[in-house]
């Protein structure tokens, strides 16, 4: 009998030797003379296991992992095809408590299913969504994804289905759906994943928003650091197109829908929404002054749905389980899952979906089970190379979108970027600036040369010169470019510089410079 | 890698353009056509895209100088990508990229004399749970250390 295992090739699993152990598994079990059909899927979200294989037992998965090229012949010994015991295993996969305590809606699929095998996605409750929007009219829909409380989890929080009313009121020859999928946050991941994993998931809610708003072209604009997640979305799209997904006719509704991968060229400020449309349009990613809305002039002026990958990849759920269904996860007025994407010096990273809500404690401490060194943690940056950071004394604060503003901080697109206490905090705020005098625009001057000036003011208070002086005056730029910034470039790039400052002031504050001697 | 782009540059230039200046917003797809086709953006294919797609020469100048992916030279052999950002900084990033580039020879957006690795640093591969992490000609690598980074270098000066 053919034994079915699974390798994931998930970039996280690939940058770890899946492609290795792959070979090796098929070499070994050729030697052995045993058949084994070789599955590669996308990652079930723990990258400390990876490479993760799974083999199935009787219907259960049993996991194996970190696996190396070099356990397959020990792995083949202790008899793993039968589900043998061995020091890498794990047990039923879904048992291990990181997944098991997770509630995963948008990742549902993501790692379970082959990403390319639409009869998968359809086994696994794919295009019921879909079916759904058709049958239904487009205000429906809308009021359909309104009524889940689903808000951009690109990091802004914007209403999803406000938006999309927005485009489905607005006129216009032709309207747009814009991906965003220009995950360009340090500590994120989640658009990757789900694009390598699950990328019907992403056509489907693309498709659903086209329905709901009468646009009948989409772009998933997306990283070129992302070669795998390009090539996996590409061919989707083109099963989804022979398979009658996408085309004039969506699942024979009459009504078409279609779109396209494009690959924008290493520039972070992309990921802003109005410099992602003029990167589309073949300009320079130049942030565009709004209003105009993109909803009402977006991509060549037409109204335009810009939402995040995670956003679109949500709504098939919400339209197949309905709005209150969605609805009755979260607190307060985030509602549904969220990704949370744990990066950085952790034992267990990875990506973990749940209900809004958890502690940020919860999460360091438990879910990511501490730091990889074993040292103290000292701060979480949270939201990406925007977001603040927290040391341990806001451990108590609620992981959702309104309790993170209040601390002066933003979940943005939900990575958490866990340090020990070996960071220099000092070095973190002029890295932060230095991100952002390396990718800002140009557009905004505050950003364009406030991010130069504040590397320059954090290198004179490393340096031990005037620091009083020049710490006011790095508090000072900060409030200049936050409240001067077009984008949350340089808007939010005060937020890791002033969290570091305010939170962790014995690091700003160097022993005085010894003058020289006489 | 030629180091001297041949005459044909404005005709095979042309024959990118042509076949994709259908596209919606074609101007990015056309730059990354050229890049893949010459290894960089050769100074000769500007006035060709400008004229095909009605632009001024300085509007595509200013687009292909405000991405960093396109280059207005050639690149080693290999190109390795070291990750800068901060889920890698925290698992010692900045100790590999230092470690690299002695071992190479060269600070990052250099190219080592004997033309075989260009060192060029990302903001993030999206491999933030298994840090640092690197990308070797488009093969991704994570969870690197001074060891691991020094086997990447041996294999880049390959």
């Amino acid at each position: 009998m053919t034994v079915t295992i699974y390798v994931p090739k998930d970039a996280a699993a690939l940058a770890l030797g899946a492609d290795r152990v792959a070979a090796a598994i098929e070499r070994e079990a050729a030697a052995r003379g045993l058949a084994v059909s070789i599955v590669r899927n996308g990652s079930r979200g723990m990258h400390w296991l990876e490479p993760l294989v799974e083999v199935v037992v009787d219907h259960e998965r049993i996991a194996y992992g970190p696996v190396k090229a070099g356990d397959v012949a020990a792995l083949f010994a202790a008899g793993f095809l039968e589900g043998g015991d061995h020091p890498l295993c794990h047990g039923a996969t879904k048992d291990i408590p990181f997944l098991k305590q997770q509630t995963r809606l948008t990742f549902a699929r993501c790692g379970i299913v082959d990403p390319l095998s639409l009869d998968d996605y359809r086994r696994f409750r794919g295009l019921t969504g879909l079916e759904k929007a058709i049958a239904m009219a487009p205000a429906d829909i809308v009021t359909e994804v309104t009524d889940s409380g689903l808000r951009g989890r690109g990091g802004a929080g914007f209403p999803t289905g406000i938006k999309w009313k927005t485009v489905l009121d607005a006129t216009g020859p032709q309207k747009y759906i814009v991906c965003n999928a220009d995950e360009g946050d340090s500590g994120t991941f989640a658009d990757r994943m789900i694009m390598e994993g699950d990328p019907f998931v992403l056509i489907e809610g693309m498709a659903i928003a086209g329905l709901a708003t009468g646009a009948t072209k989409g772009f998933i604009y997306t990283r070129s650091e992302y070669p795998h997640a390009i090539a996996a979305m590409s061919e989707a799209i083109e099963i989804a197109r022979r398979e009658g997904v996408l085309g004039p006719s969506v699942l024979g509704s009459g009504r078409a829908f279609d779109m396209e991968v494009r690959v924008g060229a290493g520039a972070y400020v992309c990921g802003e929404e109005t410099a992602l449309l003029n990167s589309l349009e073949g300009k320079r990613g130049i942030v565009r002054a709004k209003p105009p809305l993109p909803a009402h002039k977006g991509l060549f002026d037409c109204p335009t749905v810009i939402n995040n990958v995670i956003s679109l990849a949500s709504v098939p759920i919400i339209l197949d389980r309905g709005a209150a269904f969605y609805r009755d996860f979260g607190m307060g007025r985030s509602r549904g899952t969220i990704p949370i994407q744990i990066a950085g010096n952790v034992r267990h990273g990875g990506l973990y979906e749940t209900a809004f809500g958890l502690s940020l404690g919860e999460i360091v401490d438990h879910i990511a089970g501490g730091t990889a060194t074993g040292r103290p943690v000292k701060a979480v940056q949270v939201g990406g190379p925007l977001g603040a950071y927290f040391p341990r004394a806001l451990f108590d604060t609620p992981f959702d979108y309104e309790s993170f503003a209040a601390k002066d901080g933003l979940i943005g697109h939900a990575g958490i970027v866990v340090f020990d206490d070996t960071v220099d905090m000092l070095h973190q705020a002029r890295f932060a600036m230095e991100f952002c005098a390396i990718e800002s625009c140009g557009k905004c001057t505050p950003c364009r040369i406030g991010s130069i000036r504040g590397v320059e003011v954090a290198d004179r208070i490393a340096e031990g010169i005037e620091p009083e002086q020049n710490r006011a005056l790095l508090a000072d730029l900060c409030n200049t470019m936050k409240f001067g910034s077009l984008c949350a470039l340089g808007g939010f790039t005060p937020y890791p510089v002033m969290s570091a400052m305010t939170h962790f002031p014995e690091d700003f504050s160097p022993a005085p410079r010894v003058e020289a001697a006489e | 890698m030629n180091l001297h782009v041949s005459g044909d540059v404005a005709a095979r230039t042309l024959a990118i353009v042509t076949a994709m200046k259908g596209t919606e917003g074609p101007l990015l797809p056309i730059l990354h056509e050229i890049q893949a086709e010459f290894g960089f953006v050769p100074q000769d294919c500007l006035p060709v895209i400008a004229r095909e797609l009605n632009l001024s020469r300085a509007e595509v100048h200013g687009v292909v100088t405000f991405y960093h992916d396109f280059r207005d030279h050639p690149t080693g052999r290999h190109v390795l990508k070291l990750c800068r950002a901060e889920a890698c900084q925290s698992m010692g990033a900045d100790a590999v990229a230092a470690r690299v580039k002695a071992l190479l020879g060269i600070d990052f957006h250099q190219t080592t004399l004997d033309g075989a690795v260009t060192l060029e640093p990302v903001y993030c591969l999206g491999l933030c749970s298994c840090a640092p992490s690197a990308m070797l000609d488009g093969e991704v690598h994570g969870r690197l250390d001074a060891a691991a980074a020094a086997e990447l270098v041996r294999e880049a000066r390959r």
